[in-house]
């Protein structure tokens, strides 16, 4: 009975380590359950070049983890909108994952100002997530107002890559 | 944080043991030496400061110390011209004598101050000074102090008022502190510290570790406590610093984040922002009971409130009718009414200690700048100006004001430091800190 089981976790592994050769990131996420193992081995053989499904490279390379605001907006456009209806579907699809959003801005602001415009960013970004059916308690929202720019520099180019809207994932591995 | 307990031991054991003498004063002067610093530039004051005499060689070297401090002060303030002690005639004048004033009127010297170092039997310092008018040959000031050795540079700072005052008839600034972000790294991974030094760069301590974002640090009027906005775990929260033990709370339990913290004049609320979906709207809670009062409702961002120092009405920024702009309000959140017209965006009101004026930023074309306008929004002069200035805060007199300055520094850096400059625009000057520096502000005059 106990070498039963034995046998059959060793099996496991040795799929999850065949899986990790591809994506050598699947193999600290699969810890999770069989399943997963099992999920990451299928996509790998149908996709070897690609990031495995679920995951967050997965949901960063197929799907877009931001969107851009022009100068003091909270609007989204439609290249925003069609990039969040992704994040929806993708959302709906892996319901375990939760979500933060981080709202960005650039250096043309005063600080204050900016954490406020910060956060109504994120909540555009919620707001439209939830009417898209993702629901509102999978959906964190934080600003930065302009303390984490990702683009240095100091012209129109940086500014509107920081002016940005982030979505993070929990509860995913990477 | 490993020596946060001795600025408060200091501070203690000062109020308990400063006491003040006032010196034997001659016969008012007829024509009094006067600055009037409300007047636009001004042509600064030469003024002698000797290096206190002193009868022993610790007091002696205390004392050119407190000269050296002295003479920094006045100089920053840009009222005052002191001159090379090279010059001095008669370097180290007795106090027991009336000075000889020609030795002075000869280097053009408007003032003398001069002052004496003494070791007591008790262990404490008694440091006396007196201010000549050197035309008309009179003693302007003369008063003692008595501390503990190593508060002499806050006795310095407190003789540097007493000039000030004397001669401007305005109360100084010099014995005060500033509180600030310090910054270092790339800008994408900028390190923020909370740090406080003294209003001249001396006694700089780091408060916090950098771990944390921290932003926008105020003092409470009593020094004892900072209120700033800091991320622990990410979580952005008003937090209460206290100088006395080190602690560091949370203010309240919001369910989202509060920001943009400042101390009513009487240090009892503290006022703030709580962003909820996106809607900031302004807050205030009792520190006593912790009540929380709601004071704006409306869809637009409401931030950056100030009270005036009766405590009566709040200036704060909205971009409720399009854009930034700066409102006044009564303290209950009635009556909010618009004050900025010019063009281009307002931001960051601060009232005067005085209640005579609001400074603000103001963002117009693409440039920023520093300015200040009356409560009711008429007068408005901008002081300084910049790629980035942000963030004034007043000196007690309300005479001065400090605020940031953000530069690039080639394609991917930035340089931000800290500036002072004067009510009439002029006198622009850098505090030197030890690494960048941002979000100042200034306390009251120490208790």
């Amino acid at each position: 009975m106990r070498l039963k089981v034995v046998s059959v976790l060793s099996a496991v592994a040795l799929m999850a380590a065949c899986s990790s050769t591809p994506d050598q990131e699947s193999t600290a996420t699969g810890g999770g359950t069989q399943t997963t193992a099992q999920q990451t081995e299928v996509e790998s053989q149908t996709q070897p070049m690609g990031p495995a499904a679920g995951t967050v490279e997965d949901f960063m390379v197929n799907v877009g983890d931001r969107v851009f605001f022009a100068f003091d907006s909270s609007a989204l456009d439609a290249r925003a909108q069609s990039l969040l209806q992704a994040q929806a579907a993708w959302l709906r699809s892996y319901p375990s994952v939760t979500i933060t959003v981080e709202g960005h801005c650039d250096e043309r602001g005063t600080r204050e100002y900016n954490l406020a415009l910060g956060d109504r960013r994120a909540s555009a970004v919620k707001d439209y997530l939830v009417a898209l059916g993702v629901a509102p308690g999978r959906v964190a929202t934080v600003s930065f107002g302009k303390e984490r720019p990702v683009a240095l520099g100091h012209n129109d180019a940086a500014w509107s890559q920081n002016r940005r809207a982030v979505s993070t994932l929990a509860g995913v591995g990477s | 944080m490993s020596n946060k307990p001795r600025l408060s031991v200091a501070l203690r054991a000062l109020s308990l043991a400063l006491l003040m003498a006032v010196l034997s004063v001659a016969a008012p002067a007829r024509a009094e030496l006067r600055i009037d610093i409300t007047r636009g530039k001004v042509e600064p004051l030469p003024l002698a400061v000797t290096d206190f005499i002193g009868d022993t060689a610790e007091a002696r070297r205390q004392g050119a110390e407190i000269a050296r401090v002295i003479a920094s002060n006045l100089e920053r303030s840009g009222l005052f011209s002191p001159i090379d002690q090279k010059a001095f005639i008669n370097p180290r004048p007795s106090m027991e004598t009336l000075p000889n004033f020609a030795n002075w009127r000869v280097l053009n010297a408007q003032a003398l101050v001069q002052g004496r170092v003494m070791a007591m039997e008790d262990g404490r310092l008694r440091v006396e000074f007196r201010l000549w008018d050197v035309f008309a040959q009179q003693q302007m000031e003369g008063l003692a102090y008595f501390t503990v050795p190593d508060n002499w540079r806050r006795v310095a700072h407190i003789v540097s008022d007493a000039i000030y005052k004397r001669v401007t008839g305005e109360s100084g600034y010099f014995d005060t502190r500033i509180v600030y972000i310090a910054q270092t790294g790339p800008d994408n991974k900028r390190v923020k510290r909370l740090a406080i030094m003294d209003q001249d760069g001396a006694n700089h301590r780091f408060l916090t570790d950098g771990g944390t974002l921290v932003l926008t640090p105020r003092f409470s009027p009593t020094l004892q406590e900072i209120t700033y906005l800091a991320y622990y775990n990410d979580i952005p929260r008003v937090y209460v610093f206290n100088i006395d033990t080190g602690r560091q709370e949370v203010l309240g339990d919001f369910p989202n984040m509060t920001f943009a913290p400042r101390f009513s004049p009487d240090g009892k609320q503290v006022i703030m922002s709580m962003a909820e979906g996106g809607n900031s709207d302004i807050y205030v809670m009792n520190l006593g009971t912790r009540a929380v009062r709601r004071l704006t409702r409306h869809t637009a961002i409401d931030t950056a409130p100030s009270f005036s120092p009766d405590g009566r009405s709040i200036t704060f920024e909205s971009d409720r009718g399009g854009s930034q702009q700066i409102y006044v309000m009564d303290a209950s959140g009635a009556n909010p009414r618009r004050v900025s017209f010019g063009n281009g965006r307002y931001a960051t009101p601060v009232w005067s200690p005085r209640g005579d004026l609001i400074a603000f930023t103001k963002i117009s074309k693409g440039r920023f700048y520093i300015g200040v306008m009356r409560p009711d929004g008429s007068g408005e002069r901008l002081l300084s100006e910049g790629y980035l200035v942000e963030s004034p805060t007043w000196a007690p007199n309300g005479r001065v004001l400090m605020f940031y300055r953000e530069e690039p520094v080639g394609d991917r850096g930035t340089r931000s430091r800290i500036l002072s400059i004067d009510l009439t625009g002029h006198n622009e000057r850098e505090i030197v800190t030890p690494v960048d520096a941002s979000d100042p502000a200034w306390s009251p005059l120490i208790p």
